[in-house]
């Protein structure tokens, strides 16, 4: 019985990293078609600002929920404006322009906080379920994640911003006709998205080693994700995610880890086979 | 070339001048040292101090009158972290600088690249680096601890003093796989089991499940033979989930590259590993080493297992010729397999003539305050993996990596 609240717990909180890991991807790739792969780089620059902020004796709390995100989505902002703004609707230049975006980023890391793995200690102690030892700070990360869904379904489905910007996505010319400067709704998003992943890279700083290739680690599973999702931001996203990582962690537990990964792009290919527009394009369309 | 009157008076009054200057060294009257190493890119956390170790030891041997009266000159090659550049530079080692000995490579993949064109080309290798054991060559020696050394002590250790249920979690690699056979094997031995073996892809950083796992199984005591960054996350894992006040571990791999100054003191004290190499160390060899460390280099910080095993390895080579009295390879290999030993930071170390594997100390290590302190020290452990399999006295032709059947 402990064992079974166990394995769920897990498994929600592989569906929490999913989301975590994909939510600016899927802002940026879901809402403008833009692939960043410079995506995992920028959770890795969200841990690299967490630790440094740390470092300086910042409290931990402020470190992975204000300065990861707000250092992340300053640079995110300086990138469109500096170089994606260029490119918007030229999809292989902007992968060319991203990833040699991500190879610079790793060679930033390398100089500045060397070649070397860092991390930050876990703020929140270790509690029992029954006989088990469980890690208190799993379930930070899955409430982190039902906040960031929350937050994200909120702006785009509540507020007067999330409506312009899911308008301007659609249908820009429109949206200019109205009187909506689209070259601002794009850089705001974009701003958003980056700031998403820089929240994902401070929550996860504390259960990782971070160095400066550790992008690579995120940037498949959250292409895999936000792909097999669909159009749909959030409604697909989570979708995949939830499948993903329930996935990947019942062939964990029922042999061992990799078997689960092989487990979780066996599903990916399957489902890409049967819907080749995600999971969106087929259910839940016209959803967020 | 025309040569008139005043430039040949000119000329050969520097020449004698030149004859009479006894310090000079001439490069064509040099012994060349290769040394073939990852500098930059992801493996220089480890080539960094390994290169600096050679440098110190050729410094060292050359102040203290050179080999056969002949200064060292090092020739290195950087490798950048890319295993096709080590063919290329080895092959450049050999043919153009023409050198009398290489020292390096870091990865398994990287001494399989290079060591059949050293061989091919008859020129003396030493691969000092702790490894998965079972090179059988007589071309090449290898300094570094090989997994039974280390488990031989460690496992019973640990035993002896949390129990005898073991879990085993090990990188999924040859390294990772032959270390977990080697537990298993000792653990036997000491009358204990293994419950279960967990191997992990290096890129694997999520130990959530294994956690989890590991506490249905209930063992006394965790091993782990995990290696690289993305593993060291399960330290973490563990430490967050509680676990490291609960179940003790041990393991062959964390400290290689000084990870336990990553960890905070929290998450790294109290494990157990198995090393020929401490800081805390308390021995003058290790002293002396330390200090002439830090006036050369400014930290002793980056200093690791493997660095101390190269700058070993270059003091062993040394010590070999010079009692060969030449840097032939063939006369130098004669005299290392005679029984050649030297007392370095880490205490004796003797070639094995029959598998040029070494003898050396290895000492229990328990991470206090991220330091490294020894608890207990055993003296002279044989490298019994490679002699499983290896006799280079019966067949000196050998030159196959020997995978161990236990």
């Amino acid at each position: 019985m402990d064992y079974a609240a166990v394995v769920i717990v897990e498994i929600c909180y592989a569906i929490a990293v999913l989301v975590l890991i994909s939510a600016g991807l899927a802002v940026v790739f879901g809402m403008m078609r833009v692939i960043n792969l410079a995506h995992g780089e920028f959770i890795t620059l969200g841990g690299y600002a967490a630790i440094t902020a740390h470092g300086l004796g910042v409290p931990i709390y402020l470190c992975i929920l204000i300065v990861a995100p707000v250092v992340v989505g300053l640079f995110g902002l300086l990138v469109e404006r500096l170089i994606v703004r260029f490119l918007y609707g030229r999809l292989i230049n902007t992968m060319l322009a991203t990833w040699g975006l991500s190879l610079l980023m790793i060679g930033g890391f390398t100089m500045i906080f060397g070649n070397t793995t860092t991390g930050i200690p876990t703020p929140i102690a270790g509690f029992t379920l029954g006989r088990y030892q469980m890690s208190g700070y799993n379930l930070f990360v899955i409430l982190m994640a039902v906040v960031t869904i929350a937050i994200v379904y909120g702006v785009l489905k509540t507020t007067r911003a999330g409506l312009i910007a899911r308008g301007a996505m659609q249908n820009p010319e429109m949206a200019n006709a109205f009187g909506y400067n689209t070259s601002r709704v794009y850089m705001m998003t974009f701003t958003a998205g980056a700031a998403l992943s820089g929240l994902a890279g401070g929550v996860m700083a504390p259960l990782v080693g971070l160095n400066p290739a550790s992008g690579a680690n995120y940037i498949a599973k959250s292409f895999i994700t936000v792909i097999s999702g669909g159009t749909a931001v959030v409604s697909g996203m989570l979708s995949s995610a939830t499948l993903f990582g329930a996935v990947s962690q019942i062939f964990t537990f029922l042999s061992t880890s990799v078997i689960g990964e092989i487990a979780l792009l066996v599903a990916a290919v399957v489902l890409l086979r049967l819907l080749p527009t995600g999971i969106t394009g087929r259910f839940l369309k016209d959803r967020i | 070339m025309k040569i008139d009157r005043r430039q040949f008076v000119a000329g050969t009054a520097a020449a004698g001048t030149t004859a009479f200057l006894p310090n000079v060294v001439q490069a064509a009257d040099s012994i060349k040292v290769g040394s073939i190493l990852d500098t930059s890119g992801i493996f220089d956390l480890y080539g960094k101090p390994m290169d600096k170790a050679v440098t110190m030891a050729i410094e060292e041997i050359n102040a203290a009158g050179g080999i056969a009266g002949k200064q060292l000159e090092k020739v290195a090659y950087d490798t950048q972290s890319n295993m096709a550049l080590y063919t290329q530079f080895a092959q450049k080692l050999t043919r153009q600088d023409k050198v009398d000995v290489v020292h390096g490579g870091i990865l398994s993949a990287s001494r399989e690249a290079i060591r059949p064109t050293l061989r091919k080309s008859k020129t003396l290798y030493f691969y000092n680096v702790q490894y998965e054991g079972g090179v059988c060559d007589r071309n090449i020696f290898c300094t570094g601890v090989t997994p039974a050394q280390q488990a031989e002590v460690l496992v019973p250790y640990a035993m002896e003093k949390w129990g005898k249920k073991i879990y085993t979690l090990a990188a999924d690699y040859n390294y990772g796989q032959i270390t977990a056979k080697w537990i298993e094997h000792y653990a036997g031995k000491s009358g204990g089991s293994v419950v279960q073996t967990d191997f992990f892809p290096l890129d694997v950083a999520d130990f959530g499940s294994t956690i989890a796992k590991i506490q249905e199984a209930a063992p006394d005591m965790i091993m782990s033979a995990l290696v690289g960054g993305a593993h060291l996350s399960f330290y973490r894992q563990w430490a967050a989930a509680g676990m490291n006040k609960k179940i003790p571990m041990a393991s062959t791999t964390l400290g290689a590259g000084n990870e336990q100054v990553v960890l905070t003191k929290e998450e790294g004290d109290g494990i157990l590993l198995a090393y020929s190499f401490s800081k805390q160390l308390d021995r003058p060899e290790n002293k002396a080493f330390l200090d002439k460390w830090q006036a050369r280099f400014g930290s002793t910080d980056d200093i690791h297992e493997l660095a101390v095993a190269t700058y070993q390895g270059m003091h062993l080579w040394a010590a070999g010729a010079n009692k060969a009295g030449s840097v032939d390879r063939d006369k130098v290999i004669e005299a290392l397999e005679s029984g050649v030993s030297i007392t370095g930071p880490t205490g004796k170390i003797t070639v094995d003539a029959k598998t040029h594997h070494v003898v050396t100390d290895v000492h229990i290590v328990e991470v206090g305050d991220q330091k490294m302190n020894v608890v207990k020290s055993f003296d002279q452990r044989q490298p019994v993996d490679t002699q499983l399999v290896c006799d280079l006295e019966a067949n000196p032709g050998d030159t196959t990596q020997y995978e161990i059947k236990i």
